[in-house]
This record gives structure tokens, C-alpha cells and sequence, in this order.
């Protein structure tokens, strides 16, 4: 087998773990927001959860999180009746989005409590209702703060998909290393995964750099 | 049965979580050594990309700025696949465990080097000057004179390394290191039992991160109080 015929089955695995990057990216988010403002709502019970929920998803390893979800919740399913078995793409970017989600809120949380409270007095002297200051007020200047951050984790979030390859999930790390056992060539074989890597993190960071500067119009308003 | 230890599954969840716990322990053992191994390594690591970024010649710094990037930006997975199955091809037969430690090692030396930078440029200008005004040596500047200042500064952000690379431990099972993961992996696939031998490993992966964190956040506390003050 030639080097070059590696191509094909490296990028069929790649396009997986360009899905499951950007799936795993928007259910993390969604969840980064949700968590993020729970944390900090003056709803007590959604406030434990949100503290429970980070707590427990950044306390503990991604791997172990996946290895959970993939082979014990089923065990649990089946001992309860609730068929809670999971293909390892749900599995994977439920993994996925929840871990990132949970780094995520506590950038969240940080952003809106780094608005100054000024703001919030300003919001209610006007007769705001404390969601509309929250959407109106807090979020956009706040979410501008995020937008680095949340670059990195994005980065981090690529980066992490490779571990669901462990799940027999066909992403490009779970291709290199068929190839490998195929062919043994594994300098050549790693070497091209690493910069297929590289060049995916290059460009999701250009992308994330592109949505930072279009957020970053929403803080010019504060003068 | 697995170090010696015997399981018992004839009596309910917490039975069986009592008798596989000495199991656990000694995977802990293992995680805990290869964090502190890995950081060891990351430590030195960081320190010299730290210092090749920042070299006055851009024949040097480039390239550094370039490797940091590269490792930083390419999973811990396939970095850990790599050297155990190249560095062999050239003659550098490592244990599972060395090799696990060593790429654990490279990958977070590149976030290290981020770090160290920021305490180094934290460091006054004034100071550097006064030690070229002292006619001291400039390797005599930064390791008697701006590394002192710098380190217990950056020992609290050192130690959150600390606690990420032991949550990317269980990553080395994929090369047969027996940590905690890997230990209950396979108490799992030998008994059918995966929820309570993976549930424990979650538990014990909290009570770790917390007592580390924990700690970290005394370090916070207390060092930037001794030595020289940072202004």
C-alpha cells in the first residue's frame, strides 16, 4: 500500500471527526449558556443543579465520563427497564458536549459577573424585568468577553474527539490506527494524522477568531 | 481476580464495591504516579520552550513558537500513539508507562511554557536592568533574579495542570498502562458489571480533583505573601 492511498480512509475518518466537532461544539455551547446562567439565577434549585452538573463533569475525566455513558448506563437501563443502550455516536457527542459544556459554563458564569453592576442598576432603574436585563443588557456585552475562550475550548473540543475513537466510533484516530495494524507503517501513518489534526485546529480557530470579531461589534455600543 | 484481590459478586452492589476497592487503589497508585511523572516532565519541558520562545534570535524562537503550536493544537491520544509505536522503529524501547508519562509530558509542557512566559514578563523590567547594572551574567539574571520572582507566582496555575493531566491519565490505558480506568475496565468486562466498578472511578476521580483543588487554592492563598513582592 502506498502512502499516497492513505489519503482515502484518513479522510472518510477526518469528515466524522469534523461532525462530531461541530455537533458536540453547539450542544456544548447550548449547555455552556444554560448551565453558565443557571449558576448565577436566583432560582435555588436550578442553581444546585448547574453547581452539581459542573462539579461532577469537570471533577472527572473525559474518558471515564465516555466509558460510563457507553458501557454502564445501559447496565443501569436494563436493571430499571429503560432500554438506555446508546450507539457510540450518541454516546460520543453526548460525552462530548456535556464535558465541553461544563468548562464552558464556568466562562459563562465569569463573563456575566464580570459586567459591572452598574449595568443591572441601570437596567432596573429603566424598568427592566430581570430577564430583559439578562438578554439585553448582561449577555451581549458578556459574550464578547467569552469569545477567546471559548476558541480554546473549541480547540480542546476537536482535540477530545479523538478519544471516542476508544468507543469503536470510525473517527480519523480510529482510522489511523486500522491503517496501522493493516500496513505497520506507523511513523508515515501518525505523522499525516498529526498535521490533519493541526490543520482542522488552524482552521476552527480561524473560524472562531471570525465569530469573535462579529460578536465583538456588540460591545462597541458601551461607550 | 486481579493483583491477588478477589471480588465478590454474590451480594449486592455495595459488597462488590467494598471487595474491589484495594483493586481500585492500586490504579490510583498508578494514575497518581503518572500525573506527578508527567508533570515532572512538563515542568522541565515548559521551562525550556518557555525560554526558546522568548530568545532574542528569530532562528530560534520561530521554530519554538512553531513546535508549541503543533503539540498544542494535536490530541494527547494520537501524540501518545505515536511515540509508542515510532520511537521503537528507532530504537527507543520505552515501558508502556514511561512512554504514557512522556507524552503527557510534552503535551502540557507546551500550555507550561504559556504560563512560565506569563510569570517571566511579570517580572519588572527595572529589576532585569538593576541586575545588568549589578554586572551580573544575563543566564546569572534569569536564574538567580527573575526565576525566583517568577515561580512561586505561577505554582498555583502549575498546580492546575497538575490536576488536568491526571484527568488525561486514563488515556494511557489505550497502550496497557494499568491505571484506575483500566483496572476497572477490566473488573467490568470480567464480571458484567460495569456501573459500580466505573461509578467508583468517577467518585474517587471527584474526591482526588477536589482534594486538588483544594490545595491549589491554599498555594493561592499563601504564596504570593512570601518572597519578594511582585511590583
Amino acid at each position: 500500500m502506498e502512502w499516497t492511498e492513505y489519503f482515502a480512509p484518513l479522510m472518510r475518518g477526518a469528515w466524522v471527526t469534523i461532525q462530531l466537532t461541530v455537533w458536540s461544539t453547539i450542544f456544548g455551547a447550548i449547555l455552556s449558556f444554560a448551565a453558565g446562567i443557571g449558576k448565577v439565577s436566583g432560582n435555588g434549585f436550578a442553581r444546585w443543579i448547574s453547581v452539581v452538573y459542573i462539579e461532577i463533569f469537570r471533577g472527572t475525566s473525559l474518558l471515564v465520563q465516555l466509558f460510563w455513558l457507553f458501557f454502564a448506563l445501559p447496565v443501569a437501563g436494563q436493571a430499571i427497564g429503560v432500554d438506555l443502550r446508546m450507539s457510540p455516536v450518541v454516546a460520543g457527542v453526548l460525552a462530548l458536549s456535556l464535558n465541553i459544556g461544563a468548562y464552558g459554563a464556568e466562562v459563562v458564569r465569569g463573563a456575566i459577573q464580570s459586567v459591572s453592576h452598574d449595568q443591572y442598576e441601570a437596567a432596573r432603574a429603566l424598568n427592566f424585568t430581570p430577564r430583559q436585563a439578562l438578554w439585553r443588557i448582561a449577555l451581549p456585552q458578556a459574550i464578547p468577553e467569552m469569545m477567546p475562550t471559548f476558541g480554546n475550548l473549541a480547540v480542546q473540543n476537536l482535540k477530545d474527539t479523538a478519544l471516542v475513537s476508544l468507543i469503536t466510533l470510525q473517527d480519523l484516530a480510529f482510522r489511523a490506527e486500522q491503517l496501522r495494524n493493516f500496513t505497520q507503517d506507523s511513523t508515515t501513518i501518525f505523522t499525516i494524522v498529526l498535521f490533519m489534526y493541526f490543520g482542522m485546529a488552524l482552521v476552527l480557530t480561524a473560524i472562531m477568531k471570525l465569530l469573535e470579531r462579529s460578536v465583538g461589534r456588540w460591545k462597541t455600543a458601551r461607550a | 481476580m486481579l493483583f491477588g484481590y478477589e471480588w465478590d459478586t454474590s451480594a449486592g452492589p455495595l459488597v462488590f464495591a467494598w471487595s474491589i476497592l484495594p483493586i481500585l487503589l492500586t490504579g490510583v497508585l498508578v494514575t497518581i504516579q503518572a500525573a506527578v511523572l508527567g508533570f515532572g516532565i512538563a515542568l522541565v519541558l515548559g521551562l525550556v520552550l518557555a525560554v526558546l520562545k522568548a530568545a532574542p534570535s528569530r532562528l530560534i524562537s520561530w521554530p519554538a513558537h512553531g513546535v508549541a503550536e503543533f503539540v498544542r493544537d494535536t490530541p494527547l491520544l494520537i501524540q501518545l500513539f505515536f511515540l509508542y509505536y515510532v520511537l521503537p522503529e528507532y530504537g527507543l524501547l520505552l515501558p508502556a508507562f514511561m512512554t504514557g508519562a512522556l507524552a503527557l509530558g510534552i503535551q502540557y509542557s507546551a500550555y507550561m511554557a504559556e504560563v512560565y512566559r506569563g510569570g517571566i514578563e511579570a517580572v519588572a523590567r527595572g529589576q532585569r536592568e538593576a541586575a545588568r547594572a549589578l554586572n551580573l551574567s544575563s543566564a546569572r539574571t534569569f536564574t538567580h533574579v527573575v526565576l525566583p520572582q517568577a515561580i512561586p507566582r505561577i505554582i498555583p496555575a502549575l498546580g492546575n495542570y497538575l490536576v488536568s493531566i491526571m484527568k488525561d491519565v486514563p488515556i494511557l490505558s489505550v497502550v496497557t498502562v494499568m491505571e484506575l480506568l483500566n483496572v476497572a475496565k477490566i473488573i467490568g468486562d470480567r464480571t458484567f458489571n460495569y456501573i459500580v466498578p466505573l461509578s467508583l472511578v468517577g467518585l474517587i476521580y471527584l474526591i482526588m480533583t477536589l482534594i486538588a483543588a483544594g490545595g491549589v487554592r491554599y498555594l493561592d492563598k499563601t504564596l504570593p505573601k512570601k518572597g519578594i513582592a511582585l511590583k
